[in-house]
């Protein structure tokens, strides 16, 4: 009874795990699944059909492939253009600075319909017919912000004395901030960088909203899949990307986790 | 991770960078501003007021529409779809309730108990996250099917009868039902919830713990009076994080719903792309933001930490 008390929130926090972990877990055993309708819900038997042949239902790769290069492209500008941001609200006093974050925030606090709905109407207002620059234009603007957040808070951490230290050392500014902040405020772009791809690489409500019959970006293709069965192809690719991510992820902790020992 | 969720308005000047000698006004900020702002305005600022006079405005997609103020708009919406706000609200309420009391656990026991494993099961609440949040919802289907190990067990310990009595279940089913839709809700946005608690309870001093226990304080009086206010940033945070996105999803309701628990982004995402009433999804989405908008400012206002938003 004793020892129940005393690991009561390690249990209830184990239960919660499982609970988060659980349907990634079943995404994995029925990717080996070979289902007898056109539904993958129902465990039938064990088969590497779908592995051997990831492709094998049309359109699926031509899916990802998109949204692997929607991806990288909206990772990449708002990448750039949130950590520009974020060094101006970190390291700059000006004018604005409250409208700024309050103009950053918005997108993070407006529903996804309502965002993918707005964008529409000012695509139909100038004439802009939707397709693949459309989902760019609506990527980049919501991976926009959570960039510029990541990143702050990095920058906030620093100590800057170690930028004065630099300039006592004679470096010049831009030496200062190429050798001392920019590797300093890394983890945090990287950080941001990551976000930003799970976010474009993950959205359906808002692409949808943006999107024509000939640019349907993966999660748009589950999505169709679902009304009409589903591949187990699709399980197969939900795998991948979850042993990349969990792959990624745990290198960069151990990335930190060494250079933290370095420094200490 | 604890970028999202840090506070975003007003935050302090950045430290030790007062130079004295500033002859000119000094333009970098602007111009590292520039690119960034200006997608936000002509993106963002812009498309909300194209969206706002599109609810004022009459006609159809042939002929064209013009700004007529035509309030009416808003009234016929909101007297047709006002059941499917209040079961979003409902929905999102519920969610954002029980991912609190899963993710309070798992978040104090990773920040305070979990030693070395900490940052192997943070990786683990992240990487789920970082995977597809439809094929997961989807595999709420194979989860809730019912003959499966959850109905069976749940049937067993009469929790069917329980959620049943409460009409949230399907007849005597698990899914396609309410109470699907708002486990659905509740799994996905769990992560949201961990990360801003989390954040609050790891940077807690272990020993503001030990030190009401030391003066005699029950572990549920110290938990009330100590933890959970320290923690209280976090809940904020992460309640907002989680009731937001939730209160506009519709991925849940469809993929795991019946046509009972439709939720008013499903609304909204079919007047625009399939009715195409342009004048009636633009009056919806603006009624949802500015639902959101309030229920958030009074929600911040009572729980009294205003620094936050």
């Amino acid at each position: 009874m004793r020892w129940i008390r005393a690991h009561l929130v390690a249990m209830a926090g184990l239960a919660v795990l499982g609970y988060l972990l659980i349907p990634n877990i079943v995404v994995i055993v029925f990717s080996f699944n070979k289902p007898n309708g056109n539904y993958n819900y129902q465990w039938t038997r064990f088969s590497l059909d779908a592995w051997t042949n990831p492709c094998g239902t049309p359109g699926i790769c031509e899916s990802l492939g998109l949204s692997l290069r929607i991806g990288f492209i909206a990772t990449f500008v708002s990448t750039v253009l949130g950590t520009m941001v974020a060094f101006a609200i970190g390291r700059h006093r000006f004018r604005g600075r409250s409208t700024t974050n309050l103009l950053i925030f918005l997108p993070m606090a407006t529903p996804e319909v309502v965002m993918g709905s707005s964008l529409l109407t000012l695509f139909i207002a100038m004439g802009i017919a939707p397709g693949t620059v459309t989902i760019l234009i609506a990527h980049i603007l919501f991976c926009l912000s959570f960039v510029v957040v990541t990143v702050k808070a990095r920058i906030a951490s620093l100590d800057p004395r170690l930028e004065q230290a630099a300039a006592d050392l004679f470096a010049n500014p831009f030496q200062a901030f190429v050798r001392v902040t920019l590797p300093l405020v890394a983890p945090g772009i990287a950080a941001g960088a990551l976000l930003a791809f799970s976010l474009s690489f993950d959205d359906y409500i808002i692409t949808n909203f943006n999107a024509s019959p000939s640019s349907v970006t993966f999660p748009m293709y589950v999505w169709g899949a679902a009304q009409r069965g589903t591949p187990v192809q699709i399980n197969v690719i939900g795998t991948v990307m979850f042993l990349a991510a969990l792959l990624l992820v745990a290198t960069g902790q151990l990335i930190s986790n060494r250079r933290a020992k370095v420094v200490a | 991770m604890t970028g999202p969720m840090s506070a975003p308005v007003d935050d302090p000047a950045p430290p030790g960078l007062s130079r004295p000698r500033r002859a000119r006004p000094n333009y970098t900020p602007y111009l590292l501003l520039l690119p960034g702002m200006a997608w936000l305005v002509v993106f963002f600022v812009v498309p909300t007021l194209s969206l706002a006079s599109q609810s004022l405005q009459t006609g159809n997609v042939e002929t064209g529409y013009t700004l007529t103020w035509h309030f009416q708009t808003y009234l016929d919406a909101l007297s047709r779809f006002w059941p499917h706000f209040a079961r979003s609200i409902f929905f999102a309420g519920s969610a954002t309730v029980l991912t609190l009391f899963f993710a309070y656990p798992l978040a104090y026991f990773i920040a305070q108990k979990s030693g070395r494993w900490k940052n192997f099961l943070l990786v683990l609440v992240i990487a789920p996250f970082f995977t597809s949040f439809l094929i997961r919802t989807l595999a709420w289907q194979t989860i809730l099917t019912d003959n499966g190990p959850v109905s069976s067990f749940a049937r067993s310990t009469h929790l069917t009868d329980l959620l049943q009595w409460l009409n949230l279940t399907n007849n005597d089913s698990l899914m396609n039902s309410r109470f699907a839709v708002i486990c659905g809700l509740t799994y996905n946005f769990l992560p949201f919830m961990i990360l801003p608690l989390y954040a609050s309870l790891e940077r807690l001093d272990h020993s503001l713990i030990e030190a009401a226990g030391d003066l005699y304080a029950a572990p549920i009086k110290t938990f009330w009076r100590v933890t959970w206010p320290l923690s209280l940033p976090g809940v904020v945070g992460g309640t907002l994080l989680t009731f937001i996105p939730a209160a506009g999803d519709f991925i849940n309701s469809r993929l795991l719903g019946n046509t009972r628990t439709v939720m008013i982004g499903q609304v909204i995402d079919s007047e625009f792309l399939r009715i195409q009433d342009y004048a009636t999804a633009a009056a919806l989405s603006f009624v949802l933001m500015l639902i959101i908008v309030v229920i958030v400012a009074v929600y911040v206002r009572r729980a009294g930490t205003e620094e936050l938003v």
